[in-house]
């Protein structure tokens, strides 16, 4: 019988021949990534609890500054520096100090530190995101990254694989962003639990590297353990000069078992909004357009790679954000500063729009791609894009 | 803590999406360090069950559908069912942090959609873990659920995760002084 990427993944990380959806398998970890919310307490456990007093590859392990850097109080002061004394007295190769990385999701791919075919794990939630560079990554808790910053090894449950096949190719403005909001939208946040999300199809062949890594950042928000994509051209290039260690990608078997196969025409998929209050409450633009607003948030693991900035430069160029509108850009900084008061509605590159993510609980917010996201700052209300510039250039499109 | 190799108990049957705060509702979360406590309270957010812990015979098992523990990732849910007396979890499927922060405290629970189905509250069940068979002795059946494999025996038995580093850690610095 054959496997998938990710059961491949898992049977080499357990060094076994094959395994199956539902095997409990204790697995070799390639790369492991931490932050200064969930280094801390894994830093204790792992030295107090585990009686661990070294890690167990310091090459292999990276750690971002990024969720309350700069401190915005004296408390993320603390676990600040708490990882940053961590990281030096384990002598981690790749920790990243305010202001020199970014998102730990946006900086692990830049830098290439996460690989085809390596088994990776982070103590976020939206550690899923690496997949994109095919190989499976998913996200843990501190406990889970104590174990693995000790052994290097961690036990998992392999999970059953929904593969969602892409035909043709987006039309002009639709973006990876919307696709995965329409894809979530039809199968609800609990639509791939536990399960691995495989993307495959044409379409995936005009999407560049950091629109798949959109892509892959929010198989959480349908409930998966990991997403992951095949390696190609695209991936090739993208590592090409960037990859830190030698890697074998990794490709599913033809006679693989899958749960569930999803087909879509991805022609047919139109610019698209998350509405309030679930990603998974997906609408075409058409039904939101006109919705007036009160800020506009370009940013987050999701939606800031540069490109994803190109393209809002280029609707912005030449116009102003509306009155009574604000428009916040963060370059890959993290969205938990960025708040929205009581009744405001807000419009945001992000992944999650649930009820307290994004300020107040009775805040309004939606998600969408960048390039509405700044036509909406320009105009104040829910916008396409082309109403505001007719085609994007081609060096961003 | 020492994990027997066949569970012996009565069931407790609950349905689908029971999620955390139905577990136990987030108002008992100060008693995070205190177990028994948290188990007087265990399963209380769930309608009709406000007084379910109170009835529960020690080594009892419960069984639930679908998506069991889904919701918070709050470590406490499954402290408090063991807290209440319970052995063992089976279920049809769990949310996925909740399984991961139950093995990791060395709490058994299975998944076994077989059982979850065909079990009725009140029935005489006994577990295998070795071999990943439920017997179910008021209706004359078995299930199948997947067994552990070792490892994972190993570390319910030494009751968890960080038990269970340690105790490879150790190894490792043996092996490592016997070959220097």
């Amino acid at each position: 019988m054959g496997m998938t990427m990710t059961e491949k993944i898992l049977a080499r990380g357990a060094g076994r021949d094959s395994v199956r959806p539902g095997d409990l398998v204790l697995a070799k970890v390639d790369f492991a990534m931490g932050h200064d919310l969930t280094i801390p307490p894994a830093g204790k456990i792992m030295r107090e609890q585990m009686g661990a007093e070294k890690i167990w590859d310091p090459d292999r392990v990276a750690v971002t500054q990024d969720h309350f850097q700069p401190a915005k109080d004296a408390a993320s002061a603390t676990l600040g520096r708490l990882t940053r004394e961590f990281s030096h007295q384990m002598g981690i190769k790749w920790y990243f100090e305010v202001g020199q990385g970014g998102i730990c999701h946006t900086v692990l791919p830049e830098h290439g530190l996460v690989l085809p075919g390596e088994l990776v794990v982070g103590a976020d939630s939206h550690s899923c995101t690496y997949g994109a560079l095919n190989n499976f990554a998913t996200g843990i808790g501190s406990t889970d990254l104590a174990c693995v910053l000790a052994l290097g090894e961690l036990w998992f449950r392999v999970p059953e694989t929904l593969k969602f096949v892409y035909h043709n190719r987006l039309k002009e403005w639709v973006e990876a962003k919307d696709l995965i909001l329409y894809v979530i939208g039809q199968i609800g946040v609990d639509g791939a639990r536990s399960k691995a999300m495989e993307h495959v199809g044409e379409a995936l062949k005009h999407i560049d590297m950091e629109a798949r890594l959109t892509i892959t950042n929010m198989a959480i928000e349908a409930g998966a353990k990991n997403g992951i994509l095949e390696f190609d051209e695209v991936t090739k290039e993208y590592l090409d000069g960037r990859a830190k260690r030698p890697y074998t990608p990794v490709s599913s078997d033809p006679d693989a078992e899958y749960e569930k196969v999803f087909e879509f025409d991805v022609e047919k998929v139109e610019l698209g909004v998350a509405k309030p209050m679930s990603p998974d409450n997906y609408a075409p633009l058409s039904e939101v357009a006109g919705t007036r607003l009160d800020q506009v948030f370009i940013g987050s693991c999701t939606n800031s790679r540069i490109t994803d900035l190109r393209r809002a430069a280029a609707v912005l160029e030449g116009h102003k954000v509306a009155d009574g509108v604000r428009l916040i850009i963060t370059p890959s900084s993290h969205q938990v500063a960025i708040q929205a008061g009581e009744g405001e509605v807000c419009l945001s590159t992000t992944n999650r729009n649930f009820p307290g993510r994004m300020g107040h609980p009775k805040a309004m917010v939606y998600l969408s791609n960048p390039a509405v996201a700044a036509a909406s700052a320009v105009t104040g209300v829910i916008t396409h894009p082309s109403e505001v510039l007719k085609h994007l250039p081609a060096n961003v499109a | 803590m020492t994990l027997p190799k066949v569970i012996r108990g009565k069931a407790w049957k609950f349905g689908a999406n029971i999620d955390t705060d139905q577990i136990i509702p987030a108002k008992y979360a100060i008693y995070s360090l205190d177990e028994k406590e948290l188990g007087k309270h265990a399963m209380e957010g769930v309608p009709g069950r406000e007084t379910w812990a109170s009835q529960v015979t020690a080594g009892d098992i419960l069984v639930a559908d679908s998506n069991f523990g889904c919701g918070s990732s709050r470590e406490i849910a499954p402290v408090a069912i063991r807290g209440a007396g319970i052995s063992l979890v089976i279920a049809d499927s769990y949310a996925r942090i909740f399984f991961r922060n139950a093995i990791n405290m060395g709490y058994p629970i299975l998944q076994s959609p077989q059982a979850a189905e065909a079990v009725h509250e009140g029935d005489e069940l006994e577990v295998d873990l070795d071999e990943g068979v439920i017997r179910n002795f008021t209706r004359g059946d078995e299930y199948r659920s997947e067994a552990f494999p070792q490892f994972m025996n190993e570390l319910l038995r030494m009751g968890g995760l960080v038990p269970w580093v340690r105790k490879r850690l150790e190894e490792r610095r043996k092996t490592a002084k016997a070959a220097s």
